[in-house]
């Protein structure tokens, strides 16, 4: 079953089109990665998934209704690129706010920090974290509640290689509890921990595919060159 | 409407404002601090100052909450944390019944630090009661947050925000009745100042002040009251769930 099923997808963004008739869907409890050149659409193509987007033409359905529909709110969980945290409350005052407005229990904000390993920070004032320790506070805030979907705009960017492994093992855990998890990243080497692929080319889907199928459609064995040929062929 | 989520906003603006003692300290002190300089220009004549000051008890609050309020909305809207907000089940009334109450607590606190800073130190003197006067103080206040709100929806930036004060602010305190009688001015400026709120405000501080007419006083707060309800409604409708 399809956990988000697009048509024809047409936003327009400061008059110019930035998707151009997108059709897709998005597997249920699965993590599929949405890649592509920064400009290529993903942050718009997220913002219709979450409903925050205006649209000008096509279709998105979100767990079996509309996209942006009020009974949403509580299933879909979006972290945007920038992290939308409060820099003047501690990270614990940041998770107990957004826990009381999701109606998610207190137990829950302990259980997100660990989830994105910032246990131990609960009382550090989110003004005085690093870059990639925002965006985590930011990650978790949107992991409160149990959603069933979660949107992440570039949820590694900033951070190093032993974080980054840690949360893609955190995304596939989710992802095993039935958690649907679409994920987007400008960095090709990430796109092995996905369970699919959506590769966004100038607003176009340019491939939808496993890692595996990539690289034997491309003939390339890394991922990077399997994007450039695609991106190639159809430029 | 989900009093739960209002109240969790209200605290979680409280707690920022604590974070900031300074902004907490300019909000409080320098009310009582003009008031003390109004005192002593008018040195020489304790009457106008009774008749400027008593008012004026009222009128620095709805300033002030008014530039706080849109810069602290401004940033709501600027930093992200608004378009998150709006993906998660708070309705927009939750959110601007949360930053209304929490504003009111400083409205209270600031409104009674000036009157009572003006009563007791300096000597102001008016006819009517005491009380009267702070509740006027905080429905301006209130008055000023709900107006804030609003106006900041129309500024993209903190150098626009703070632009309001003149522009939104400043012709309401020139037509309200305070530097002039409104019956000595322009025909057009006079009925004009029968649109604008701070005329309303003036017109119960100066009658709380003076001790007179006291249908007139809740006359006019009640039409402070429908216009911080109209603010606060027409603050909700440029909350936007969707955005190009």
């Amino acid at each position: 079953m399809a956990a988000i099923a697009i048509e024809e997808l047409t936003v327009n963004r400061g008059g110019a089109p930035v998707l151009k008739g997108l059709s897709l869907s998005v597997e249920a409890g699965a993590v599929t990665g949405l890649l592509g050149p920064s400009g290529s659409g993903k942050s718009t193509l997220m913002r219709a998934i979450v409903g925050v987007q205006i649209v000008a033409g096509g279709t998105v359905t979100v767990l079996g209704v509309p996209a942006g529909a009020p009974e949403l709110r509580k299933r879909v969980g979006y972290v945007t690129q920038a992290p939308a945290v409060y820099l003047d409350l501690t990270v614990a005052e940041n998770l107990r706010y957004f826990a009381r407005v999701l109606g998610a229990p207190r137990s829950s904000v302990a259980e997100a920090l660990a989830m994105v390993d910032l246990g131990g920070f609960e009382n550090r004032l989110a003004g005085s974290l690093s870059g990639g320790q925002l965006s985590r506070v930011s990650l978790a805030t949107a992991l409160l509640g149990s959603p069933e979907l979660l949107v992440l705009d570039e949820p590694t960017v900033g951070l190093d290689p032993v974080l980054r492994r840690d949360l893609w093992a955190a995304f596939a855990a989710l992802a095993e509890r039935g958690v649907t998890l679409l994920v987007s990243s400008h960095v090709m080497d990430e796109a092995d921990h996905c369970d699919r692929l959506l590769l966004l080319r100038d607003g176009e889907l340019v491939a939808d595919d496993t890692p595996a199928g990539l690289r034997e459609r491309t003939g390339q064995t890394d991922l990077d060159d399997a994007f450039l040929a695609l991106v190639e062929v159809s430029a | 409407m989900n009093a739960s989520v209002a109240l969790a906003t209200a605290e979680r603006v409280l707690r920022q404002l604590r974070r900031d003692p300074r902004t907490l300290a300019l909000v409080l002190l320098v009310p009582p601090l003009l008031l003390t300089l109004f005192r002593y220009v008018f040195d020489g004549s304790q009457l106008t100052f009774n008749r400027v000051g008593g008012p004026l008890v009222g009128i620095f609050p709805f300033t002030m909450m008014f530039v706080v309020t849109s810069i602290a909305m401004l940033r709501e809207r600027t930093s992200g944390t608004l378009e998150r907000l709006m993906t998660t089940p708070l309705g927009k009334l939750d959110l601007l019944l949360g930053y209304a109450l929490a504003f009111a607590v400083v409205a209270v606190a600031q409104a009674c630090i000036a009157c009572g800073v003006a009563f007791s130190l300096l000597g102001l003197n008016v006819n009517g009661s005491i009380a009267v006067v702070i509740g006027l103080a905080v429905i301006n206040a209130v008055l000023g947050m709900a107006t804030g709100l609003f106006t900041s929806a129309f500024a993209r930036s903190e150098f626009q925000a703070v632009q309001f004060l003149p522009a939104v602010v400043f012709p309401q305190i020139l037509l309200c009745g305070l530097i002039a009688p409104r019956a000595h001015m322009t025909h057009v400026l006079y009925v004009a100042s029968f649109v604008l709120p701070l005329t309303w405000a003036y017109d119960a501080l100066a009658h709380a002040v003076a001790g007179t007419g006291d249908a007139k006083i809740v006359r006019d707060a009640l039409i402070l009251l429908g216009v911080i309800v109209a603010a606060l409604s027409l603050g909700a409708t440029t909350l936007r769930r969707r955005t190009g």
